[in-house]
This record gives structure tokens, sequence and C-alpha cells, in this order.
């Protein structure tokens, strides 16, 4: 087996897909929760200055999904087929869900009218919302293990994804993406909204809190496999311990005032918990609730080596790019949002 | 109707619908780096008006083309699940590039683009939409050598038996250049170059028959014409290499294209006609032995007809095929006339003057779409019953675990969507064109560095 600094090229790609899905979760999350919190700004201005705070970079943190997304289809294609083809209806909703987010913002703004502009802080609002929801169902179905028969088929029913487990860990990253969001909104803001908006966060971080505490409760007690790992290796305690201190400071940095280090610990939060997620799954990535010999995992489920090691470099050449132009444009919108003639 | 008729049917629409706007995208993308940078070298601010307006109309294109593409990238692994683990290794490298490479560079730019006019200077603005069109088309590259390995596949070993197989890499490049992908890539991209100019010039031309923005208008017509001029001959010769590339490879899509049922038989080319699969008959006007001409450069040679193949191994639907290779064949020829004529009339110094020419230029901008459409359909409806060809059936190629009921749910959904999709892009267009390029916000905030400098020299 082919190894990088120790590491087998198919743990590695897991590494680098969850490192990508993480990317996108910080990212995108503050677009989604910003969205989400768009019906609660009340005036047509605010509601401009937050579809701006986001304007200039929600397509760059869409582009993370794209990236993930294929390098799941590269990495490991029969995870990519076996959860996409069973998580059609999710999936859909999914899909049909960004486009209208995507319509929403770009449409906005080029028609003055009342109804006009209300119906699409309407549309945007739910789409950002269901975005959200359906990231946690999926998240929470691939966390419980699906019915995988033969050939990696997915043996269940087209309605299973909606369980109330995959529900309360959607209600749950709802949760923590609007909390997220309303911490970079506060950063962006300023006068009125930015009061309002240090009002919305505090009721942002009780909502995550306590969604978040019944979903870990659930899992302790329903899903004891997925603490396996961490029985196994107490050191790995560090990482949920890590998650819980990051998620406590998040309130005593906000009294006091210090917004941008609590959005570097909001997204440290979004990435303990998905560290949480890698942990509890791995070797494997989906278990089979059917056959346990169908469980995908890391090697069963992966590409070819030769194709991970093209891609690893392909990954090492693009990861300073992408840097590059991520930073480019963080650095040319920096600062609390200005509008002119371009804007939104 | 089953669940590979439904698929087929959503994967067809979704992509034919995605492929209205990446080709005007880069088409406008690469007329914006040419008026920008002209404006860069002549400071005459025609052009950058000229490019500030084009870029409205490119984010509304662009917007619809993310939107729509993400579509695509998961569609893959929704209806199409055995043939996502089939050539996961090969295609899923392919959107990973594309990915890294190309998506990231675009939206990268993408902000400073739109939103960067009064914040960046020109030469780092000049930049940023350069950037994106570039990356358009790298994007470009890597679906298309994706979809040429389909078509023409190699580098590649097969492991595995019945429902396990999969084609695993064994050679990265010439899997990348496998045979079609160099001259299929050089054909999509001058398509694209032909859709966006024709749009640029089929807009001021509407102007120019108004009466309206008449020295901006002379200006991007003429760029638009320049580039499209050179792009219509181009494509061609590129479509000429293409089809000479099927005669090789796919020599069943090909004898599809012309109709040609003969096993091995002189085969004739038609400029038009009509395909009856029961007779094997094509009626139509034809140049006797022209394909046999066209491809060993003898009337007399003999060309392998579909006939030669098994029934089920060779496209069902060969009047289809031959209408839209047709179709796209006689779009080129107009364009190329076209073009040609307007550039004649050009060099006498006339052209503004031909109201009649203007007036076609602003129904044109539909022809290159067409002939876009149409060149896909015959390139995958010709590959067919194959989704690799050779290797994997379409019919072999489902989601298992998917019913009909649940694509069906899909398909209206998107059906639903994408009109309302088209309905807006086409409002807002119009509304875009009727503004024009002038705005009365259009004052430059950006500090001039030489007045500037005078301020302090003084
Ligand atoms: C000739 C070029 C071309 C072709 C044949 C296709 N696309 Fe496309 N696609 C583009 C050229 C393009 C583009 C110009 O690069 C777009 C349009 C707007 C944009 O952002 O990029 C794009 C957008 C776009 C996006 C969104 C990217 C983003 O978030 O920025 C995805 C995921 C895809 N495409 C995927 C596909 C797939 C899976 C296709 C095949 C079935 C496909 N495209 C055909
Ligand atoms: C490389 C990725 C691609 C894959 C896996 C793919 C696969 C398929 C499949 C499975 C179908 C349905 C079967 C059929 O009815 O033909 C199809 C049809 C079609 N595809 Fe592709 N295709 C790809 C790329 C593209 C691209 C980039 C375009 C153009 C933008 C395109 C245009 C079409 C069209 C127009 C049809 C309809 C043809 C028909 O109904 O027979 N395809 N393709
Ligand atoms: C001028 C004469 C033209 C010829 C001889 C020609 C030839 C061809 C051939 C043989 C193919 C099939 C390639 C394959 O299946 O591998 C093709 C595909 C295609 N053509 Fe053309 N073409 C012409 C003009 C045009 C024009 C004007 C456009 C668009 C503006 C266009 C757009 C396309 C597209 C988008 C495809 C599908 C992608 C591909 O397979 O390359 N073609 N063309």
């Amino acid at each position: 087996m082919e190894t990088f600094l120790g590491v087998d090229y198919a743990t590695l790609w897991f590494l680098v897909i969850g490192g990508l899905f993480t990317g996108y979760a910080i990212l995108d999350g503050f677009d989604l929760g910003a969205g989400a919190w768009h019906l609660f700004l009340n005036t047509e201005k605010d509601r401009r200055i937050a579809l701006n705070a986001i304007g200039p970079v929600w397509d760059g943190n869409e582009v993370w999904l794209v990236i993930a997304g294929g390098a799941l289809f590269a990495g490991f294609p029969v995870v990519y087929a076996t959860v996409f083809s069973a998580m059609y209806v999710p999936f859909m909703l999914f899909l049909t869900s960004l486009i209208f987010r995507a319509i929403s913002i770009e449409f906005r703004s080029k028609e003055p009218m009342r109804w006009w502009r209300q119906s699409w802080d309407v549309a945007y609002s739910l789409s950002s919302v269901l975005l959200a929801l359906l990231l946690g169902i999926v998240l929470g179905n691939v966390l419980q293990g699906m019915p995988i028969g033969e050939n990696f088929e997915y043996v269940g029913n087209w309605l299973e994804f909606l369980n109330p487990y995959a529900f309360m860990v959607g209600v749950c990253t709802l949760g923590l993406f609007m909390m997220h969001g309303a911490i970079y909104l506060i950063m962006k803001t300023e006068g009125r909204l930015f009061l309002h908006l240090s009002a919305l966060v505090q009721k942002a971080i009780i909502f995550f809190i306590v969604s978040f505490v019944i979903t870990s409760v659930y899992t302790l007690i329903y899903f004891p496999h997925l603490s396996d790992r961490f029985k196994e290796s107490p050191a790995l305690f560090a990482v949920p311990l890590a998650a819980f201190l990051s998620i406590a400071n998040i309130p005593r940095l906000i009294t006091k005032k210090k917004y941008g280090l609590s959005f570097v610990f909001s997204s440290i939060t979004v990435s303990m918990l998905l560290i949480m997620v890698a942990i509890e799954l791995y070797p494997a990535i989906i278990m089979s609730t059917f056959d346990a010999a169908y469980t995908i995992t890391v090697h069963n489920g992966s590409a070819s080596e030769k194709t991970l090691g093209i891609m690893l470099l392909m990954a090492a050449i693009g990861a300073p790019l992408v840097a590059f132009y991520t930073g480019f444009v963080y650095k040319t919108f920096r600062g609390k949002v200005q509008m002119d003639e371009n804007s939104y | 109707m089953d669940v590979e008729v439904l698929s087929r049917i959503q994967f067809a629409f979704t992509v034919a619908f995605h492929y209205i706007y990446p080709p005007l995208s880069i088409g406008l993308g690469l007329n914006m780096v040419i008026m920008e940078g002209l404006y860069l070298r002549t400071k005459d601010p025609a052009y950058e008006r000229l490019a500030r307006f084009w870029t409205r109309i490119f984010a509304l294109t662009f917007g619809i083309g993310v939107a729509t593409g993400i579509v695509m990238e998961f569609e893959f692994g929704t209806n199409w699940a055995t043939y996502s683990r089939y050539v996961g290794d090969i295609f899923g490298s392919a959107l990973a590039a594309e990915g890294i490479f190309a998506f990231a560079l675009e939206s990268g730019f993408l902000g400073v683009l739109l939103f960067g006019w009064n914040r960046v200077s020109p030469r780092v603005h000049f930049i940023a939409t350069l950037g994106v069109w570039l990356g358009s088309m790298f994007s470009a590259v890597w679906i298309v050598v994706a979809n040429s390995w389909q078509q023409t596949p190699a580098g590649y070993h097969v492991v595995g038996e019945g429902m396990q197989a999969r084609a695993e890499i064994t050679d990265f490049w010439a899997m990348v250049f496998n045979p079609s992908s160099v001259d299929r890539l050089s054909h999509v991209w001058i398509g694209a170059f032909l859709a966006g100019s024709f749009l640029i010039m089929s807009v001021h031309a509407y102007y120019l028959l108004k009466g309206r923005h008449l020295r901006l208008s002379k200006k991007a017509f003429k760029i638009a014409l320049i580039v499209a001029t050179v792009a219509s001959l181009a494509q061609l010769f590129t479509g000429h290499r293409s089809a000479d590339g099927v005669s090789k490879n796919q020599p069943a899509k090909l004898a599809a294209m012309e109709g040609h049922y003969d096993c091995l038989g002189v085969a004739d080319m038609y400029l038009f006609g009509w395909v009856d699969d029961e007779t094997q008959e094509v009626y139509g006007l034809k140049v006797p032995g022209g394909l046999s001409f066209l491809i060993h450069g003898d009337f007399n040679s003999t060309v392998t007809g579909l006939n030669a193949f098994d029934r089920n191994d060779r496209p069902g639907q060969v009047n289809a095929v031959f209408q839209f290779y047709h179709l796209m064949v006689i779009i080129g020829m107009t364009l190329i006339g076209l073009t040609l004529l307007a550039a004649i009339f050009w060099i006498r110094g006339t052209l503004f003057e031909q109201r009649w020419l203007l007036k076609v230029f602003v129904f044109a901008v539909i022809l290159p779409q067409i002939a876009n459409q149409v060149g896909w359909f015959a390139a995958e409806m010709g590959r067919q019953p194959w989704v690799v060809y050779g290797l994997l059936r379409t019919s072999d190629a489902l989601s298992k675990a998917v019913t009909a009921n649940q694509v069906w749910f899909s398909l209206i959904l998107f059906t639903i969507i994408y009109s309302l999709l088209f309905v807006l892009f086409v409002y807002l267009l119009n509304k875009k064109i009727k503004h024009g390029p002038d705005d009365g916000e259009m004052i430059d905030k950006r500090p001039r560095q030489r007045q500037i400098a005078e301020v302090y020299a003084s």
C-alpha cells in the first residue's frame, strides 16, 4: 500500500475530503446562517447590507462544495454513488434550494417593487434554512448508517432519510450555522443593525447549545457504536473537549465585544464537530445496517492508488492557488460593508 | 416510463439547459478581456463603459451557469450510480481538477470583477477579468476531457467483473489526451466564442438600428465581428478534425450522422435529407461519394456503414443524429457567410449603412446557440447505446436504488424551476439591454495616479 508520511493514501484522502467539507461548512455555513436570519431583519436597508455582507464571497464559498463533491467522486466513487443515489430526494431538494438561493441573491436587487423584493427575501431565507437542514439530515443518515446491500446498492426505502435522529442533526446544524452567520454579520455591520444583531446572536447561541445537547444525548443512547473509537483511545477525548471549550468561549467573547475572535471560535467549533464525526466513522464511511459485509470503508470504497496519488499532486499544486485567490478577495472586500452602484 | 428513459430525459434536459449559459460566459469573457485590454492601451473610456456594461450581462449568464452546473455535478451520483462507480477514477479526477484549477479561479476573481470596479486599479481589474475568463476556459477543458474519455476511452484498464467492474487509470496523460479530446475541446471553445460574440453583435446591432449609443456600439460590434469571423472559419476546421476523428474512432456514429447503412459501400454526403430507418433509405440532396471523398480523398472508396454493427451496438435514432448533425453544419456555413459578408462591408466602409444586415445580426444570436445544442445532441446520441463507448451500456449505468417516481419528482421540480429561471433570465437580459451601457452613476471613484501626482506636484 502506498503511503505518505506513514499514512496510507486512502486515509489521507479521507482526511483531505473531510477538510474540504469542513472548509465548506465554515465558509458557506456563515452565508447560510446569514440567510436564515434574513427575515428577522426589518428594514430594506438592513436586508441589503446583510446581503452585501456575503455578496462578494458566497459564490466563492459555494465552490468548496463543488471541489469537495469532485474530490469525493474521484477519491471515493463508491461513497459518492451510493450515498447520492440513496439520498435522492434530499439531494434533489438540496440542489433546487441552492438554485433558489443563488437566484434570490442575484435577482432581488434588480427591481425596486416591494412585492418583488419581499418574495425574493422569503425565497432566499427559506432556501438557506432548508439547505442547512438538509446538510444536517444527510450527515445524520451517514452517522447512523444505511441499509446497503449487494454491489453497494442502497436497499432501503426512499423515505427512510427522514428519521427523527437525522432530523435532529439537521436542526442542530441549522442552529450552528445561525450562530456562525450572526457573528459574521456582526463583524460586517455597524449602527442600529449591529445592535439588533448583537441581540439576535444571543438567541442563536442558546438555540444551538440546546439542540446540540439533545443531539449528543440521542447519539450516546441510540448509537453507542459511534463512541467506540473514543473508548478505544481516550486521548481522542481531546477533540470533544476542545469542541466544548470553544463553544463555551463564544458567548464570553461576544460579551467582551471581541467579534473577530468569536468568529474564529465558531469556526473552530464547526471544525471540531466535523473532526468528531470523522473519528466516529473511520475506517468505515457508511456503515451498512443491512449486512456488515457491505459496509463501505475507506479501503473498499476508494479509487485506485494511482488516482489517489495523482490527485494528491493536484491538491498540492491547487491548494496554494486557491488560498491565494481567496485571500485576495477577502482582502479587497475587508472591513464593514460599503455599498456602491455595483452592489446587490 | 422506466427509470432509464426518465433519467436520460432528465440528464439531457438539465445539461442542455446548463449549456445555454457556459458558452455565453466563455464568449463574453473573451470579448470583455479584449475591451478592457483596449481600455488599458488606449485609455479611451468608451472601452471601459463597454466592459462595464457587458460585465453586468456576464454576471447574469454566469450566475445561472453556476446554479445549473452544480446540479450536473451531483446528478452523476444520484442518477447514474453504476456509471459513477465505473468511471470514478477517471471522471472523478477530471471533475476534481475542474474544481481546483478552474472553478476556484473563476469564482475567486468573480467578486473583484463584479464588485471591484471602484476598489482596485484598472490593471488589477483587468487581471481579475482575465482570471475569470481563463477559469471558464479551463473548466471547459476538464469537462470536455471527461466527456471525450467516454467517447474514446484511453489510458485505463478494467478491473473486476460484472457489476463490480471499474475502469482504473493506467496512464494519466493518455487519459487526458485521449484520441478525441483536443479536437473536441477546440470545437467547444470556439463554439463558445461564437455564442458570446453573436450576443454582443446582436445587442449592438439593435442599438445601431435604434440610433442609440452609436459610438460605443460601432466599437463593440467591430470587436465582436473580428472574433466571430475568425472563430467561424476556425470552427469549420475543428469540426472537420472532429469528423475525421469520429470516422476513425466511432465509425457507427459517423455512419449515423450521414445515414449510411451499407456494410462496406461508397458513402454519399447529404446537404440535407430525411432518413427512413425502416427502408434504410435517405431522401435528400446529396453529393454522391462525398463522405468517401472527405474521409479517404477518393470518391469511390468504401466506408463502414451501420449494418456492419449488431443492432444492439449502434445508435437507435439515426434520423435524429442525422438531422442534428446537419443542422449544426448548415448553421456553421451560415455563420461563415454572415461574418464574411459583414467583414467585406466593413472593409468597404459601409457596414453600418446595411440596415438589413444589422437586422439579420439582431436575430442571428440564436444560431450559435442552436448549433451548440444540436452539436452535443449529435455527439451524445451518436454514442448510444454506450455511456462509455464500447465498455458500458447506458442501460447498465443507472442507479439501481432510484425508482421511477423519484425521477418523476425531480424532473418535475427541475422543469418548474428551470422554466422560472429562463423567464427571469430573458426578462432581466431584456431589461439590461433596454437600459443600455449608460448609467448616471458611472462615476469612477478610483484614485487616478496621474491626477494625484499632479495635486502633489502643484
Ligand atoms: C464548454 C464548457 C462547459 C461544459 C460542456 C459544461 N460546463 Fe459546467 N460550467 C462551465 C463550463 C462548462 C463554466 C463556464 O465554467 C461555468 C458557467 C458559469 C460558471 O461559473 O462556470 C460552469 C459551471 C459549472 C458548475 C458550477 C461551478 C461553480 O460553482 O463555479 C459545475 C459544478 C459544472 N459547471 C459542472 C458541469 C458538468 C458536470 C457538466 C457536464 C455534464 C458541465 N458542467 C458542462
Ligand atoms: C462527461 C460527462 C457526461 C456524461 C457522463 C454524460 C452522460 C450522458 C448520459 C448518461 C446521457 C443520457 C443518455 C442519453 O439519452 O443519451 C447523456 C445525454 C446527453 N448529454 Fe451527455 N454526458 C456528459 C457530458 C455532456 C456534456 C458536457 C454535454 C453538453 C453540455 C452533454 C450533452 C448531452 C445531451 C444533449 C444529451 C441528450 C442526448 C440524448 O437524449 O440521447 N453531455 N449524456
Ligand atoms: C462548420 C461546420 C461544422 C462541422 C463540420 C462540425 C463537426 C462536428 C462533429 C463531427 C462533431 C461530433 C464530434 C464527436 O462526436 O466527437 C461536432 C460536435 C459539436 N459541434 Fe460541430 N461542427 C461544425 C460547426 C459547429 C458550430 C458552428 C458550432 C457552434 C457554434 C458547433 C458546435 C458543436 C458542439 C457544441 C459539439 C459537441 C461537442 C463535441 O463533440 O465536440 N459545431 N461538430
